[in-house]
């Protein structure tokens, strides 16, 4: 267990450090940074001095490996725009990111475990083809389009939640639904298909022999093996909604973390968007690994490979 | 039954296992099967009538969609009762007729997808055979470089990259190309490693095969069917993320009729006229559901013991 998890380890630090190197070229393909900071009225010679005043006149090597070393330290810089540090806006943004991932999660989870269960349970019939039906139809339908489907529907023509803002917890409802829509047909499929293998195994035939009651054979034997893989496939759809949450907070105006970046993208602030592109990379990378870690913890036969 | 893999690369290939390797088999066996899935009939059907619209763009469209009439603005579709049968599907905020902007915009959407795919696909497959077929080292680093890739934030990459080389068609198309090719290359990964160690590749190395030679008519014949089942289910992931970057006015810019865009415009008019989203979201999502229900249909038909 120590040697896989020191090893699993080794690889998420790598991961991390080459994300690193990625989002440090985003900055500097992004054109001059000298200029981008003294602002479009500045002379030569003020550039000039504010590439000295910044080093960016030294080495690339250099620059990256300073960078790294503030960003070790949450110091991400300056934004272009705000003239306040990356860090404080990131701080401001990031809760409301994940609370939104979470509920959106948890969400998904809710509906989409059970649902594969029961269309594992139910293999074959109706309820099996309206479950992957429903599935099908889910993956086809854009986050974007359900969000401001949603809005139409429950803001504007029921009027039971508001439409935009992230001011109180009926702003979260709304957007967690879309976001979380996104996960239900990926965490569906892994379930039904984990319960169909684990309700042909030997242990739950015996289970069934020896004449429990079926809810107890499905929900205590059958149930809690199935979901293991879930469990990995749960924390990589976090970080996928981590990341996918800018299209949602955009259709519903919420001042998180997705809004920050798209924000600073379409005003060339560069510096937001490579520490949010760095943050979220991180994030995912450790997500995966307690994911392996807890797979591992679950099901000792990952350890072995 | 294998134990459930750990995340990063092989929990990619675990969740996409039901996307796999399928055995070769008799065209006319697999044509009947074909027309027995319904599915893949309905999606079939579904894509077929969508191409043909956007290759007959000029002949259905009433109007020029890029003609604006600003006299004629905001007209609902025939169904309500202000419609008129002048313009079908109403016209939008610059009075430009809404049909002959969805008709044009099936041509944006199939171009994306389809040269998206290309692109992806070759890069992905060639790492992934690469890394199914050398093992070992070649392996590990490019399952590395995978990996590296799958933790990059898509959508926020996709949008920072786009907004770098500004915002076109062209530039929305190599931005997802470079991006979208993780599946392929786990896919292919698996799929070679499993070809690799038939006994015809092993017999064509016996024969002195060159190694070029055995990736190109051993492996990739036989990873065909997995390769285009990936393609179709890319190609609707590339759709999607083009409407979301042309909704956020990253991606393919005015006055291009793509339907991200024509959702992105139509934004501020929802509440008094919903189907100014409504209808360029519902195109939306008859093309994504034909392709996918396309890319599951064949994944049953070609390796139905993996269907789910």
């Amino acid at each position: 267990m120590l040697s896989f998890t020191s090893q699993r380890l080794v690889v998420a630090l790598s991961v991390a450090l080459t994300v690193s190197i990625v989002a440090f070229l985003l900055l500097h393909l992004s054109g001059d940074l000298a200029t981008a900071i003294a602002g479009p009225e500045a002379t030569a010679a003020q550039v000039a001095e504010v590439r000295h005043q910044f080093g960016l006149d030294r080495p690339m090597t250099l620059q990256y490996l300073d960078w790294l070393w503030r960003a070790l330290h949450f110091d991400f810089g300056n934004s272009f725009y705000y003239r306040d540090s990356v860090t404080s806006l990131v701080a401001a943004r990031l809760p409301v990111t994940l609370t939104l991932g979470a509920i959106s999660l948890a969400l998904s989870l809710v509906i989409a475990v059970p649902l594969g269960a029961l269309a594992a349970v139910y293999s074959g019939t109706i309820v099996d083809r309206l479950a992957l039906g429903f599935c099908v139809l889910g993956q086809a339908v854009p986050a974007f389009c359900l969000g401001l489907g949603l809005i139409i529907v429950f803001a504007v023509q029921l009027r039971w939640l508001p439409v935009s803002g992230n001011a109180s917890w009926k702003n979260y409802v709304l957007p967690s639904i879309a976001l979380g829509w996104y996960a239900v047909p990926a965490v569906m499929r892994l379930s039904r298909n984990g319960m169909l293998e684990v309700l042909s195994s030997d242990y739950i035939r015996t289970a069934r022999a020896k004449g429990l009651r079926p809810s107890v054979v499905i929900v205590k034997h059958a149930l809690r093996n199935a979901i293991i893989p879930v469990v990995a496939l749960a924390a990589v759809q976090f970080g996928f909604m981590l990341g996918g949450s800018i299209v949602i907070e955009a259709v519903f105006n919420m001042q998180g973390l997705g809004y920050l970046a798209w924000e600073a993208i379409a005003r060339n602030d560069f510096p937001v968007v490579q520490a949010v592109v760095l943050i979220l990379a991180v994030i995912y990378v450790a997500l995966t690994f307690l994911a392996d870690v807890a797979n591992a913890f679950l099901d000792p036969r990952i350890r072995l490979i | 039954m294998t134990a459930p893999a750990p995340t990063g690369i092989d929990a990619a290939t675990d969740a996409l296992r039901q996307v796999m390797l399928a055995t070769p088999r008799r065209g006319s066996a697999l044509l009947r099967r074909s027309l027995g899935h319904s599915g893949l009939v309905a999606g079939g059907v579904m894509l077929v009538a969508i191409v043909a619209v956007a290759l007959a763009a000029p002949l259905i469209a009433p109007h020029d969609p890029y003609n604006q009439d600003l006299a004629r603005r905001l007209i609902p579709p025939i169904w309500h009762a202000k419609g008129n049968w002048e313009h079908v599907l109403g016209t939008d905020k610059l009075g430009r007729d809404y049909l002959s902007r969805l008709v044009f915009g099936a041509r944006i959407s199939l171009l994306i997808g389809t040269l998206t795919v290309l692109i992806s696909g070759t890069i992905g497959t060639a790492i992934g055979v690469c890394a199914g077929y050398f093992g070992g080292r070649v392996d590990a680093v490019l399952s590395y470089v995978v990996t590296t890739r799958l933790a990059l934030p898509v959508v926020l990459v996709a949008l920072a990259s786009a907004a770098l080389v500004g915002g076109s068609l062209q530039g929305v198309i190599v931005v997802l190309g470079l991006l979208l090719w993780d599946r392929f290359a786990v896919v292919t990964r698996s799929a070679t490693q499993q070809i690799a160690r038939t006994d015809y590749v092993a017999a064509a190395r016996a024969i002195g095969c060159s190694t070029l030679r055995i990736l190109l008519s051993e492996i990739l014949p036989n990873i065909l069917n997995a390769l285009i089942v990936v393609a179709t289910l890319e190609m609707a992931h590339a759709i999607l993320l083009e409407a979301a970057l042309s909704f956020l006015g990253l991606g393919v810019q005015p006055p291009l009729p793509s339907w991200g865009l024509m959702i992105s415009e139509g934004k501020q008019y929802m509440f008094f006229s919903p189907w100014v989203i409504g209808i360029p979201a519902a195109a939306l999502v008859c093309l994504v559901l034909a392709i996918n229900l396309v890319g599951d249909g064949l994944r049953d038909v070609t390796a139905p013991e993996n269907r789910d």
